[in-house]
């Protein structure tokens, strides 16, 4: 196995007496993507935050193995958090875009905090807004763009210095369904490019779609870890029937219990998860003013059979 | 191999200063270029007020000022000692207002360190910009008091490197400021408790021999009166008395207010 280009190991925050990230390893291989989620408050800035160096470790390491000019260098975070930035692309939760500048002046001004001469960064300047599909927005400031064309935009600003791996808090968070496809298509591009991601995201889809690899945080543990479909496999299920309507509730403690492996109720709709979903289909046929709906088990479930249906408001 | 790291870095060390600032600073540049024209009328405009009404017409009343040995007309007195005021204002409006919009606000300074720049180097620009603001308003006023015949002391090119420090001064004490605010409104308090006052006391307006003893005595120490006492002098095509003992307390300000600015600027991003 090649070597990590992330590794991270033990490491933990706390502030005050509470736990904010505890005792969190994992390792991002060469062009991997690897997916943290987790309810609100579970840990994933705070964790992207320490491999950036900007909140300091109570304990861990953090250790990247990214291509110098001629072989792979070790670097540990904080020590060599400058010569660590110099080959990472971030976009951070909230855009940080500059609201006085075109959108290629955000890209030109930006790539001289890597030291790239200028003449450099011009001439990658139209690839990169092209990379955005804002091509034609070159002297458009972002003030004047949609969401998804100023998330792009920060995409773009994080490729300047040409980074091979990427950090990703929340990349689509706040976008319309179009605006999150684009951004998608555009990630799975830089992965068949051969960069490395790792991305925190809500969106069970998205992990589901990008992710080679997913991490699931709750109040800053690590509870799980595998590939979206061995987590589903380990998990759950594999059929899950919903059912709502009047009278579902009651469903829950009947008979029909004793045809699913497991039963859940969530507000009106009661959940059956089950290895063999059609005896239990056929029974609720006898009812029909109740409503149905069968499909395989996803990565929403898991998320919600993991860290509980309660809503988190503590983000 | 996985024990405990080493304590976080305390955020009273030493400052880490590197050329890292120089892109943070050009990108200021870049966006006051764009607005420097409206940004030049505001910035000379109510200086050049306070030296017109005052100055003309408080001074022909007032007629001369007794300066030491000499006696200077009032408008001389009055421009020689608001121009370090204007190095003043300047330099604190861009730390204050304009880089916590860049830090709070917009997120500038956390867009800036993802990229290999550091926060003191961000410190640093913003310091050194503020203060080059300020030696931008200074330039303009210089030129229109020489246009007014005011002063056509060869010194005063000797007075404009002293007032881009004075700029660096406060810019340096309005970054503890910025540190520590939560909004804008807090500015309000450093300018109606810290730098008004100091215009009042620190010989601008009036000869601070005015000043009843003790508050003379405090005046001394101010740095603003250490501005005016090296930079008036140069007006009047003369050397400043205790020229190293002024310039010494302004670095010490400097020196102490930047490394304080640094540390509750650390601290504030230290999340």
């Amino acid at each position: 196995m090649a070597t990590p280009i992330l590794s991270v190991q033990g490491l933990s925050k706390r502030y005050g007496s509470n736990a904010v990230v505890n005792d969190v390893s994992f390792a991002i291989e060469p062009g991997e993507c690897l997916g943290v989620i987790g309810p609100n408050g579970a840990g994933k800035t705070t964790t992207i935050r320490m491999c950036l160096g900007l909140t300091a470790p109570d304990a861990g390491r953090i250790t990247y193995s990214l291509a110098g000019h001629s072989t792979a260098e070790t670097l540990q975070m904080p020590q060599d958090a400058l010569a660590i930035k110099a080959r990472l692309g971030v976009v951070s939760q909230f855009d940080t875009l500059d609201p006085d500048f075109s959108c290629a002046e955000n890209l030109l001004v930006y790539g001289r905090y890597f030291r790239m001469k200028d003449g450099a960064i011009r001439a990658r300047i139209p690839q990169l807004l092209e990379f955005a599909a804002l091509s034609h927005k070159a002297k458009v400031k972002p003030g004047e763009l949609s969401g998804g064309m100023r998330r792009r935009l920060s995409l773009a600003r994080a490729l300047v210095n040409d980074p091979q791996l990427l950090l990703l808090d929340e990349p689509t968070t706040g976008l319309d369904p179009q605006a999150r496809h684009l951004m998608w298509e555009r990630l799975q591009l830089l992965l068949q490019q051969g960069k490395s991601i790792l991305l925190t995201t809500h969106f069970m889809d998205e992990a589901e779609r990008l992710c080679t690899r997913l991490l699931v945080l709750d109040h800053g543990r690590k509870i799980a870890e595998g590939t979206p479909r061995n987590l589903i496999e380990q998990y759950l299920e594999p059929d899950v029937v919903e059912v709502y309507g009047v009278g579902a509730l009651a469903l829950a403690d009947s008979a029909l219990k004793a045809l699913a492996a497991r039963v859940e109720v969530s507000g009106e709709t009661v959940f059956f998860y089950t290895p063999d979903a059609q005896p239990l289909l056929q029974a609720l046929a006898a009812q029909p003013q109740l409503r149905t709906l069968h499909r395989p088990a996803n990565l929403e479930d898991l998320f919600l059979k993991l860290t509980g249906r309660q809503i988190r408001e503590d983000g | 191999m996985d024990g405990p790291v080493s304590p976080a870095p305390g955020i009273w060390r030493a400052p880490e200063l590197s050329l890292r600032f120089w892109p943070v600073f050009l990108r200021n540049l870049l966006v006051w270029r764009k607005l420097a024209i409206p940004s030049l009328v505001g910035n000379i405009a109510e200086p050049l007020m306070w030296l017109v009404a005052f100055g003309y017409g408080m001074g022909a009343l007032v007629g001369q000022v007794q300066l030491g040995e000499t006696r200077v007309p009032y408008i001389l007195f009055l421009a020689s000692g608001s121009i370090c005021m204007s190095a003043m204002n300047a330099a604190s409006f861009e730390a204050l207002y304009s880089a916590f919009s860049r830090m709070h606000v917009q997120k500038t300074w956390d867009g800036i360190m993802n990229a290999p720049v550091s926060l003191d180097d961000v410190v640093l620009a913003e310091m050194l910009w503020a203060a080059f603001k300020a030696l931008f308003t200074v330039t303009a006023i210089l030129g229109v008091m020489l246009a007014l015949g005011i002063s056509h002391s060869p010194k005063l090119l000797l007075a404009w490197p002293v007032l881009l420090g004075v700029g660096i001064t406060f810019s340096c004490l309005a970054l503890i400021f910025n540190a520590l605010a939560k909004g804008y409104d807090f500015f309000t308090y450093y300018f109606t408790l810290f730098l008004t006052p100091m215009m009042f006391l620190s010989g601008v307006f009036f000869p601070r021999e005015q000043l009843p003893g003790v508050v003379h005595a405090i005046s001394d120490w101010l740095p603003l009166t250490n501005a005016v006492e090296l930079v008036r002098p140069l007006f009047l095509d003369q050397w400043p008395a205790q020229a190293w003992r002024h310039g010494l307390v302004l670095l010490a300000y400097t020196v102490a207010a930047f490394w304080v600015a640094l540390a509750l600027t650390r601290k504030r991003f230290r999340g």
